[in-house]
This record gives C-alpha cells, sequence and structure tokens, in this order.
C-alpha cells in the first residue's frame, strides 16, 4: 500500500485547486510550542529571548496557569540592551547564569529566539555555544527560533525538534533496524502506540522527544521514522540528512489514518499483512463503534477549517471519510506537500484547499458559506457565536490526545459537542 | 534584560487595544509580525466579547523585512479605510515593528485619507499596558476633542461630567459606570461622555461641553483630565469611589463642583456594609491579617476598606505599576507596612509567605500564589480572569460596589457562628481538620499530616516540648499557625530554648489583643 499510494497522490495533487493567500493572519507564532513542549521535555527549561509582548502571548494562551513555577520564562528586552549588541550578550549571560542558580534541576536549556532577537539579530546560536561551554556538562544548551516572523504556531515545534537532531547519538551502519516517532505526543498516546507496535513485533522504538532531553535516541542508517505530526518538515529534513528514512503513511487520526501509518512501520519492518492484521482488528473495531455514536451527529454537517495547526488536511480527510462530513473550505498556514501527499489523494475531489491567510476575505468567506462547524482560533470564536455560527477552538486539537484508535472517539467528539450544545440550549 | 516568568502588564500597545476595543467607530492599525494577534483573544474570551476587537495587524514575515514592509504598512491602511469605514484611526507599531523603523506615523500622513489618523508613540522596550492605555486615550482625547465646544449656559440645565478612565478588559468597569451613573443621576448630575469605555468620536469632540471631569481610573484616564483641565477649564475628581468612606468622599467632592446638596444622599446611607460591619456577626473580622496587592488605585482603595470598614488589619501593601508608586508609599506609612512596590510575582510570593495573612486582596496572579498556600483569595484588580466577568452586575464603586466588596471578601472566610462551632467541635472524632471533609464520605480521610513541628515557623532556634506541642494541636488550624508563630518569637524574644505549656500561654498573653 506505501509503494502506490504516493503515485496515485502526485496525480490528485494536481487537482486540487489551492488558493493561496496573503494577508493579515489571525495565528499564535511558534512560541506557543512552549507551552506543550515543556510538559512534554520534564528535564528541559525554555529560556525566549524576547519582549513583554512574547512574555504576554505564552501567559495569554496558557490561560494564565500559575499553578507552579513553569520551567519557561523569557528574558524580556529592554531599552538598553538595544543600545548595543555586545551589551545584550552579556545580558543574556547574566540571565541565565540566575536562572540556573535558581533552578538547578535543570538539565537542559533552549535559548528561543523571537522576533525582537531576530530583527536585532542576537546570535543565539553563539550564545548557546558560549553559555554551553560554561555550563557543561550540567547543562546543555540549544536553541532555535519560534519568532512570528519565521514561524507559524506549531513550526515552533518543529524547529525545536529539528534543534535536537544534531545531538542525538550515532548508531553504527551494523545496528539493528530502530524506529523512531516524531512529534511530540501525549504520554498516554506515545504508551499506546509503543505497546501496538510492540505487539507487531516491532521492539526498538524510541520517541523525539522523549520525555528527557537527556534520553534523546540514537540515529543511524538504518534508522527509520514515523511523523506523528504534520508539522515537522525541518525535523524529517534534518533527521534525513543524517540518514534515517522516513516512512511515507497517512497521519494517525481515526481508524484509516491510524492503520495506514501503523502498516508503513509494518512493511518497512517485515511484518506479515495476516499478523497486522490480527493484531489491530480488535483496535480498529473498538474505534469504529467509538466513531459510530458521533457519524449520526456529523454525517452530511459541513466544516470549515481556518489556517491554525497545520493539523487541517489530515484531520479534514479523517472527518470526510469516516465521519461523513462535508468539507467546505481547508485552510492551512502552510501546505508540506510531500508529507501529506499521501492525505491530499484521500481528500474527497473537489475540495477547496487555501494556503495562507487574509483572514478578513476568508471570514467573507465562512459567512457566505455558514458552514455548520468553523475550525479557527481563539480570537475568532466567540465573534463568529455571536453570529450564529458553531465554532471549534483550534487549540485544543493540540493540546488533547486524539492520535491513534483508542482517541478517534474524542477527537470525533470534539467536532461533535458544539453541535451538541446547538442543539440542547433553549436559551 | 529582565527574567520574566509572568507579567501583570503586558506591552503598551495592548494598552492600545484596550481603549480601541472599548470604543465605537475606531480602528487600530498595527505595524506588527505575525503572532500579534494572540491578543484578540484576550478580548474574546477573557471578557468574552462578541466582536474582534478593531484592530488590524500588517502581519509582516522575515522574507518581508528590507522589502516593503511599509508598503505593507500603506496598504493595510487602505484596506481598513475601505473594509471597516471607522471614523478615526489608530496607527501604531508593536515592539518588532518598532525596532524595524518604518515611521507609520509618517507613512500615514503621506497617504492623505479621509478620516483622522492619530499616530501613537508607545515605546514597547520601556512602557507597559496601564501607560500605553493612558497616553492612547490621551491622544484620541487631544486629536479629535473639539476647542470650540464648551459647557452650555449653566442657569438653564443640570450639572455635567464626564466619566473618564474606563477602558476594555478593565475590572469590573462595565458595572461601575453603572452603579456611578446612577449615584450622579440621583444627585441630580448628568452625564456628558463616558470615555473610552462606549464612546465614540462625536462623544470625544463634545468632551468641552462638560462642568467637569471625574476620574474613576487614574491608571488610565490621569493624562487626558489634565489635558482637558490645560486646554478646556475643567476642574477633575480624582477621588475613587471605592468603599463607604471613599464613597462619601466623592459626593461632597462632586458636589461641591456641582453646586449641588450631598445631604440627603449621604444621610440616606445607601451601603449595607456599615451595618453589616457592625452586625455582631462580623466581629470576628476584627484584626484579620489582609495582604493587598493589585495596581495602585486599587489597592489603596482596598486598604482603606479593609482596615475602616471591615476592621482588618493590613499586614501587607503594594502595586506592581511603578507609576502610581507614590500613592502606595503613602498609603503603607499610614498602615505602617512595607510599601511593596515590584512587578515580579515570585517577589510578591515571598511577601505574603512572610506576612502570613488570613486573606489576600490581589490580583489573577495572588489567587494562584494565595491558592498554593491554601489563604483565602479575593481578586480586586486586573489583571484578571475569565471569571471575573461575572454575569451578574458587580461593580466595586459606590454604595453596591462596598455591598459587593463586603460579601466578596468576607466569604471566602470561615464565619463567625462558624468559629464557635470549631472550636466547640475541635475535639470531636469526625470534626477536625484531620479528617476529610465530611461530603466525601468515611473512606476519605485527610492528606497523610507533616510532622509538624520539625522545623520552627520563624528563625528560632526554640524546641517544643511534647506537652506545648500537643496543646497546639487543640487549637483550632486556622489560628493554629499565628499561635505558633506568636510563642516561638515571645520565646525567642524571652531567650527560651525549650517551648513548654507555660511559655504557650504567657505568649498567648503577651499578644492578647
Amino acid at each position: 500500500m506505501n509503494a502506490i499510494a504516493p503515485l496515485s497522490a502526485a496525480k490528485a495533487v494536481d487537482c486540487v485547486p489551492v488558493l493561496k493567500e496573503r494577508g493579515q493572519r489571525e495565528v499564535f507564532c511558534g512560541l506557543t510550542g512552549i507551552i506543550w513542549l515543556h510538559r512534554k521535555m520534564q528535564d528541559a527549561f525554555f529560556l525566549v529571548v524576547g519582549s513583554r509582548t512574547c512574555a504576554h502571548l505564552l501567559q495569554s494562551a496558557a490561560g494564565v496557569m500559575i499553578f507552579a513555577e513553569p520551567r519557561f520564562a523569557t528574558a524580556i528586552m529592554e531599552e538598553r540592551d538595544l543600545a548595543g549588541l555586545a551589551d545584550a550578550n552579556e545580558e543574556l549571560d547574566r540571565i541565565v547564569d540566575q536562572l540556573l542558580a535558581r533552578r538547578p534541576e535543570i538539565k537542559s536549556l533552549f535559548l528561543v529566539g523571537s522576533c525582537p532577537s531576530e530583527v536585532i539579530k542576537l546570535d543565539l546560536s553563539k550564545a548557546a555555544q558560549r553559555l554551553g561551554a560554561k555550563h557543561a556538562p550540567q547543562v546543555r544548551i540549544l536553541n532555535y527560533s519560534g519568532s512570528g516572523i519565521e514561524t507559524t504556531f506549531t513550526e515552533g515545534e518543529d524547529a525545536c525538534l529539528a534543534s535536537l537532531v544534531p545531538i542525538m547519538p550515532v548508531l553504527p551502519a551494523s545496528a539493528a533496524k530502530n524506529l523512531i516517532i516524531v512529534g511530540s505526543l501525549p504520554d498516554i498516546v506515545e504508551d499506546q502506540f509503543r505497546r501496538l507496535l510492540a505487539e507487531l513485533g516491532i521492539t526498538s522504538v524510541a520517541s523525539l522527544p522523549e520525555r528527557a532531553v537527556a534520553d534523546l535516541p540514537g540515529i543511524g542508517p538504518n534508522t527509520r521514522f514515523l511523523l506523528a505530526q504534520p508539522f515537522l518538515g525541518d525535523t524529517a529534513q534534518a533527521l534525513e540528512e543524517r540518514g534515517a528514512v522516513r516512512l511515507d503513511a497517512l497521519f494517525p487520526f481515526g481508524v484509516e489514518g491510524t492503520t495506514n501509518w501503523l502498516h508503513a512501520a509494518a512493511s518497512e519492518f517485515g511484518i506479515s499483512d495476516s499478523h497486522f492484521d490480527t493484531v489491530l482488528r480488535p483496535y480498529q473495531d473498538r474505534a469504529t463503534t467509538a466513531l459510530a455514536h458521533q457519524r449520526t451527529r456529523l454525517e452530511g454537517r459541513s466544516i470549515f477549517f481556518m489556517p491554525d495547526s497545520q493539523l487541517e488536511v489530515p484531520l479534514a480527510r479523517f472527518l470526510a471519510n469516516e465521519l461523513g462530513m462535508r468539507l467546505v473550505e481547508v485552510g492551512t498556514p502552510y501546505l508540506h506537500r510531500r508529507h501529506l501527499a499521501q492525505e491530499l489523494a484521500a481528500l474527497p475531489p473537489g475540495v477547496m484547499l487555501s494556503e495562507g491567510q487574509d483572514v478578513d476575505k476568508q471570514l467573507d468567506r465562512v459567512r457566505a458559506a455558514k458552514p455548520d462547524l468553523t475550525v479557527c482560533g481563539l480570537g475568532l470564536a466567540n465573534p463568529l457565536e455571536a453570529e450564529g455560527l458553531s465554532t471549534k477552538w483550534a487549540i485544543e486539537l493540540v493540546f488533547s490526545p486524539i492520535h491513534g484508535f483508542d482517541q478517534a472517539g474524542d477527537l470525533a467528539e470534539l467536532f461533535a459537542r458544539p453541535l451538541r450544545r446547538r442543539d440542547v440550549l433553549r436559551v | 534584560m529582565q527574567l520574566s516568568v509572568w507579567t501583570y502588564e503586558g506591552p503598551p500597545h495592548v494598552g492600545a487595544m484596550r481603549v480601541a476595543t472599548a470604543m465605537e467607530g475606531v480602528h487600530y492599525l498595527l505595524h506588527s509580525p505575525q503572532g500579534d494577534t494572540y491578543a484578540d483573544l484576550l478580548f474574546t474570551m477573557i471578557e468574552r466579547r462578541s466582536k474582534r476587537p478593531p484592530v488590524t495587524y500588517t502581519t509582516f514575515q522575515a522574507r518581508d523585512l528590507g522589502k516593503d514592509t511599509s508598503e505593507l504598512f500603506q496598504t493595510a491602511a487602505l484596506d481598513v479605510v475601505t473594509r471597516f469605514k471607522p471614523d478615526a484611526m489608530l496607527v501604531g507599531a508593536s515592539c518588532t515593528a518598532e525596532l524595524i523603523q518604518d515611521d507609520p506615523a509618517g507613512l500615514i500622513e503621506k497617504m492623505g485619507l479621509p478620516i483622522p489618523v492619530i499616530p501613537l508613540e508607545l515605546p514597547s522596550y520601556q512602557r507597559k499596558e496601564h501607560w500605553g492605555a493612558s497616553e492612547t486615550f490621551y491622544q484620541i482625547v487631544r486629536h479629535l476633542a473639539d476647542k470650540d465646544r464648551h459647557p452650555s449656559d449653566r442657569a438653564t440645565r443640570r450639572p455635567v461630567v464626564n466619566l473618564l478612565g474606563p477602558t476594555a478588559l478593565g475590572f469590573r468597569h462595565r458595572d461601575d459606570i453603572i452603579e456611578i451613573t446612577g449615584l450622579l443621576g440621583k444627585l441630580g448630575i448628568d452625564i456628558n461622555v463616558t470615555a473610552p469605555l462606549g464612546a465614540n468620536v462625536a462623544d470625544i469632540a463634545k468632551l468641552g461641553e462638560a462642568d467637569f471631569n471625574i476620574v474613576l481610573y487614574p491608571e488610565t484616564g490621569d493624562i487626558a483630565a489634565d489635558y482637558l483641565k490645560r486646554e478646556f477649564g475643567q476642574p477633575a475628581v480624582r477621588t475613587v469611589p471605592i468603599g463607604v468612606g471613599a464613597t462619601q468622599d466623592f459626593i461632597r467632592e462632586v458636589a461641591a463642583l456641582a453646586g449641588v446638596d450631598p445631604e440627603p444622599m449621604l444621610a440616606e446611607g445607601l451601603s449595607r456594609l456599615s451595618w453589616w460591619s457592625r452586625s455582631i456577626d462580623s466581629n470576628y473580622l476584627t484584626g484579620k491579617r489582609v495582604f493587598i496587592f493589585g495596581d495602585a488605585t486599587h489597592a489603596v482603595a482596598a486598604a482603606r476598606v479593609a482596615s475602616e470598614e471591615l476592621g482588618f488589619k493590613v499586614v501587607g501593601l503594594g502595586c506592581y505599576n511603578r507609576e502610581y508608586a507614590r500613592e502606595i508609599r503613602a498609603a503603607a506609612k499610614l498602615y505602617g507596612v512595607e510599601p511593596l512596590i515590584t512587578d515580579d510575582h515570585l517577589a510578591v510570593e515571598t511577601a505574603i509567605q512572610e506576612a502570613q495573612p488570613e486573606l489576600v486582596l490581589g490580583t489573577q496572579m495572588e489567587r494562584h500564589i494565595a491558592k498554593r498556600f491554601s489563604i483565602p483569595c479575593t481578586v480586586i484588580s486586573s489583571p484578571v480572569h475569565v471569571q471575573d466577568f461575572p454575569a451578574r452586575f458587580s461593580p466595586q464603586m459606590g454604595f453596591e460596589g462596598a455591598n459587593v466588596l463586603f460579601d466578596s471578601w468576607v466569604h471566602p472566610l470561615v464565619m463567625g457562628l462558624e468559629e464557635h462551632l470549631l472550636t466547640m467541635f475541635r475535639d470531636d472524632f469526625e470534626f477536625n481538620d484531620g479528617a476529610g471533609a465530611s461530603h466525601l464520605g468515611p473512606g476519605h480521610s485527610a492528606p497523610a499530616k507533616q510532622p509538624e513541628l520539625a522545623a520552627p515557623a520563624n528563625d528560632t532556634d526554640a524546641v517544643w516540648s511534647d506537652e506545648a506541642a500537643r496543646e497546639l494541636k487543640k487549637i483550632p488550624f486556622f489560628v493554629r499557625g499565628k499561635a505558633r508563630r506568636n510563642t516561638e518569637m515571645f520565646a525567642a524574644e524571652q531567650g527560651v530554648s525549650t517551648i513548654e505549656l507555660a511559655t504557650l500561654y504567657e505568649a498567648k498573653a503577651h499578644y492578647a489583643r
């Protein structure tokens, strides 16, 4: 199934019309990824080198949750830092010393670039080297950019994971074949996938990122990897440059996507189709049962995706193929054609795709189409609800466990709930 | 650089957004990179506004830098005029755009747009949210207030005033305005304009027609009021009517300027707070230790109410906005506490820990700090959370506001009669702090107790004897911390190395109030 899919995809892509738009964007920048990345990598601290706006974004996007001192912070640049660059570097060193003294348990520190640090050309890779030498071996210092001028929302995770690839341990050509699941997943989902892969007979499985930066998996010419998220273009490229091979597949959403994704690994690792079918059958049946409950609510309903996380295309495929929803427009901030080849081929014919955004024009299209459900960011949801349009917060799709068989029902429920609520309310 | 985990204030352009969003027919064109749109969600989610903030972000990206960011800005400006048809436009830069120096003010001037355009200079690397709001409102007033408008003949009408300062995302601004407008109406005073909240360009134009101004929120209204005083000669009332006493002062001050008689209203006694506070159940409120932190205006007002109207003891007072540090210092002197002026929430946390208050009045930040320490807390100031925009009418100002203060500050505490019952039942096997909550059933016991007296609470070396330690445990849990602290402090003063039963009671007598 892997061998033939890309061919049909290439054909299909040409038929998909894509509206490219350039204008005001209503999306988060890459810094936002810190909110889930710092929960995932528990020995890491994220220090944004930026402005008060960056700090304010992080706390607003995180919902002002200060139940504990988080493992992220902002080094807020001030007027005097902008006067001269040498000064800014010294200041950064001072802040990092202060931070590491306060949090001695930190093992890895990410210096995260922002719009202002990029514009004043503060070289964080040099800073990471300098500070890394100073604080080695207790603390490893890494850097990436989460700036809005470089990254859109989930691209921040891509940049972060790509920065980890060069420090992954080297596996020799003689090493046994290993599999890496690439993309930050909730622990529960990661564990499910590992159990499933073990049942299939694939035991040498690791994740990027692991729960600690210290436990990065090894990589070599016999490394194969599966992308768990569709937004990891740079990370995939960096892994390929180190000799690893990407297994092309649908993304693991819904029964179709999860089956295809696991099958890509199974066939690569020489697992027979009959064993594959036997192992997966109960999981598939369970997921199908869960989806059947939601299908009655979602079938025939129309959905409009505003661009947000790059999850839009795989999710649209899931909603169309497994729940019978009608796709009005599938907007995505960036369309990675190579990684999405199979996804695009699996979309129903004639779907309107849009890449980039001019938010006011897109809202005009939403109002004209009056979809049953609009997937959009938090800034747009209530205004659209007030106009009588049901919405789904896109960010919940990033924060919630939605991958794999056992989350397929939950994923469908996320879309069904706004519609159910609309039916229930009598006020 | 400054290391910051959580911030009390956003950047100054967010302050400008609070003004633009509060008004009608005003659009804000913000030169900014992708991502700055996050600020929309403050208004649509936290405040549950049903409209998008009237802000257009130019959304430049790395590839635009050094090429056509200024063209991007001008195109966006034209789009705003055609699509939104605003009556006036604010233009400015966010922190990143400030660095690329496109000069939005100069660019827009060259375009000769058919509407008034107000350029904003908000230095992102020096200033913060409240200052940005204040400066923006001032610039709007300066550009749009018609200098030929003056009050009409005083003999033919009731006195009229402007209410200045309320913005979008303000703590209870929506309800304060309703309460104060009603109160002024009863006094025989009409409102000329309330601004920025709810005002349009025509309203701003007629600000000069008021007899005087009332600054309800100095953080956002002071600079505009200063300008109106200079330009139109309008006096300004700056007493903030939070609490019974401050509301009475406010009424007297306003009445004097308006030439109306305040006495009938003052005699009426329109707040229940006075009686609620004097009623016998409130005896237990006497001397409750309260820690207060917020914006300076709300913090200073809260300190007066806490001290004079509820009989609490102010054990900490501070603000995060340095611009009003002087007010906090003056008030702190009054209550004999060290003023805390900081925007570092960790410093606030430390101060709260040291002050050991029984109640914290603060912002959303202090709510979380208090939660961690298991101290009751009520929010009195922004920054706030979605739950601080209640569905019900819930002002902070005026007489109804005072009622709200009584309820919302006292309810988190253990109530008077409850305190007696706690004492009566403290040795009951089902009713003590070691037993779990009764509604959870018998299977639920409280979390395992920490060895309580392992280390003294203060920096003392005194050791507790077994007998004294047992006795301490009999003291109701909500005052036990204080008893322990006082006893250890007393022991240290007296140079006692072992705390005996007698030491405990001697300390009790020593600190009796």
